[in-house]
């Protein structure tokens, strides 16, 4: 499972694994959700390809930006992550038996079997990214692309996320790809670090890129060019 | 209060109000709690304004009123889900425009063409207002609305929770909102004759948001707004026969009650939990 993409947006090649953690670093317009629309099949790239070897978009499990309408939506834990079957049921109106299942396996794996009858509006910050987790498995365990996970969340929240994305790409296997702002963490899970720059950018594994500019202007080292407006 | 009943609905205006009625209550708090949530709350009231336009003009020109007045309201309603997405103007400010216009529009029509048509029934509604002719398209259409939403019903919790995710799993989102807007198209036309323009978005908005002060699930507050909406609806025609006040308002007005009943209980329920 492979795929290379050359983006408009820069001259960049890239390519992930089975079982890389690749995390997606950029400044805000950095063309950070073209590509997150590309991985995923919504947008075909207008120079340059992205290539799917042993996986199709449709099977790479999403966890999309947090949204306000999600807030104060009344919707179970359950029916939230049954949800993300439909996507396989085609023009099937109502849920099958086998994705049920599915949405039961998903809901044991991220162990949310005590609030599953619960609200989504009354959970935490944490415990919502957890069902929104559990519902893109639903689809699929191969891959899992998640877009600022983090933002919002308060430390304790944030080192639990970091903590099942670890155990899902450790001990399921699944691959992870992370958009994240929050380089200092984020950059302990990762072997793989792709930074994207209205200049030039950078791929390679989490060692190198500690070794280069990009890394020391984002953690304040240099002349950080976000401060600079 | 058998007798009542039985006097009520031996007039065959009552009977036509009922039937016609509980049909748009049930298919309004059915597209209710999406649209709610997808904060298009006023765009029953936009479309409603259309609406007034379209009769207006059918009144004008003696053609059929809702066979002017449903693909009217659909244009509009397609029309102002698409522009909001893609444009600088925003969803409320679109609506504000619109249903100015339209309003506007129609009451230079009236005005023009001398019509002959009560405006006070046309804004505030009639139960007198339905023909014979006009129960038989309320129902077909209806019926059609509350078919489609159960075939559909867990695409359009998915396309509402989630637009972003849904595309990225396949669900045509655009085929879907678009869905939604036909249905709430068809129920506001139908269902403007007896509220009238200016109340009928209240059907729509009034049940979700009461059965979510108290509903946990999406599926306990689409039937809870089912439930809430028909009875609000009944009630108010009752009330209309003893005392001396408008249909529509009245049932608004039993819609309100129902909704500050419904938040001081949830708001029991959460201090209760605490």
């Amino acid at each position: 499972m492979s795929y290379e993409g050359v983006a408009a947006f820069k001259d960049i090649s890239f390519s992930v694994e089975s079982g890389d953690y690749l995390l997606i670093l950029g400044e805000n317009g950095s063309g950070k959700s073209t590509l997150v629309k590309g991985i995923l099949g919504l947008k075909e790239p207008s120079a340059g390809k992205i290539a799917f070897n042993g996986i199709t978009p449709r099977q790479i499990g999403y966890l999309p930006q947090q949204n306000a309408i999600q807030k104060d939506f009344p919707a179970t834990v359950q029916e939230v992550v049954l949800s993300g079957c439909l996507g396989a049921g085609g023009f099937c109106p109502f849920y099958t038996k086998k994705q049920r299942q599915a949405a039961d396996k998903s809901i044991r794996h991220l162990h949310l079997e005590d609030i599953r009858k619960k609200s989504f509006r009354d959970l935490s910050g944490g415990q919502q990214q957890r069902v929104l987790i559990a519902r893109a498995l639903c689809a699929t365990d191969k891959m899992l692309l998640l877009d600022e996970p983090v933002t919002g969340l308060d430390a304790v929240m944030t080192a639990e996320l970091y903590d099942i994305t670890e155990h899902l790409n450790k001990v399921h296997k699944t691959t992870i790809i992370m958009i994240s702002h929050d380089i200092a963490n984020a950059l302990k899970y990762a072997n793989k670090v792709l930074h994207l720059s209205a200049g030039n950018s950078f791929f390679g594994t989490a060692e190198e890129y500690v070794r280069t500019d990009f890394y020391k202007n984002m953690t304040g080292g240099g002349n950080n060019a976000e401060y600079s407006c | 209060m058998p007798s009542i009943l039985a006097e009520m609905l031996s007039y065959d205006f009552i009977l036509r109000a009922l039937l016609v009625g509980l049909l748009v209550s049930l298919c309004a708090s059915l597209l209710g709690s999406s649209l709610v949530l997808k904060r298009y709350s006023m765009i029953g009231d936009g479309l409603s304004h259309v609406g007034y336009g379209a009769l207006a003009f059918a009144a004008a020109f003696n053609l059929a009123p809702l066979y002017v007045a449903i693909p009217v309201v659909v244009a509009a309603a397609f029309f102002l889900l698409r522009l909001s997405q893609n444009s600088r103007l925003k969803g409320d400010a679109l609506i504000a425009i619109i249903s100015s216009s339209a309003l506007a529009i129609g009451m230079i029509i009236i005005s023009v063409f001398q019509v002959n048509i009560d405006v006070n029934s046309y804004m505030f509604g009639s139960i007198l207002a339905l023909q014979q002719e006009d129960v038989a398209v309320s129902v077909v259409s209806s019926l059609a609305v509350i078919a489609l939403y159960i075939l559909f019903y867990n695409k359009i919790f998915s396309v509402t929770f989630d637009e972003s995710f849904s595309k990225a799993t396949g669900i045509k989102t655009g085929l879907y909102n678009g869905l939604i807007a036909l249905l709430t198209a068809v129920v506001i036309v139908v269902g403007m004759r007896l509220m009238g323009a200016l109340l009928i978005s209240s059907l729509v908005i009034f049940p979700s948001l009461t059965a979510m002060r108290v509903c946990k699930s999406y599926r306990g507050v689409t039937v809870f707004s089912v439930v809430i909406s028909i009875v609000c609806f009944i009630t108010g025609l009752v009330i209309t026969f003893y005392l001396p006040v408008p249909t529509g308002a009245c049932i608004v007005v039993v819609d309100l009650a129902a909704f500050l009943i419904c938040t001081l209980v949830g708001k029991i329920k959460s201090a209760v939990r605490k």
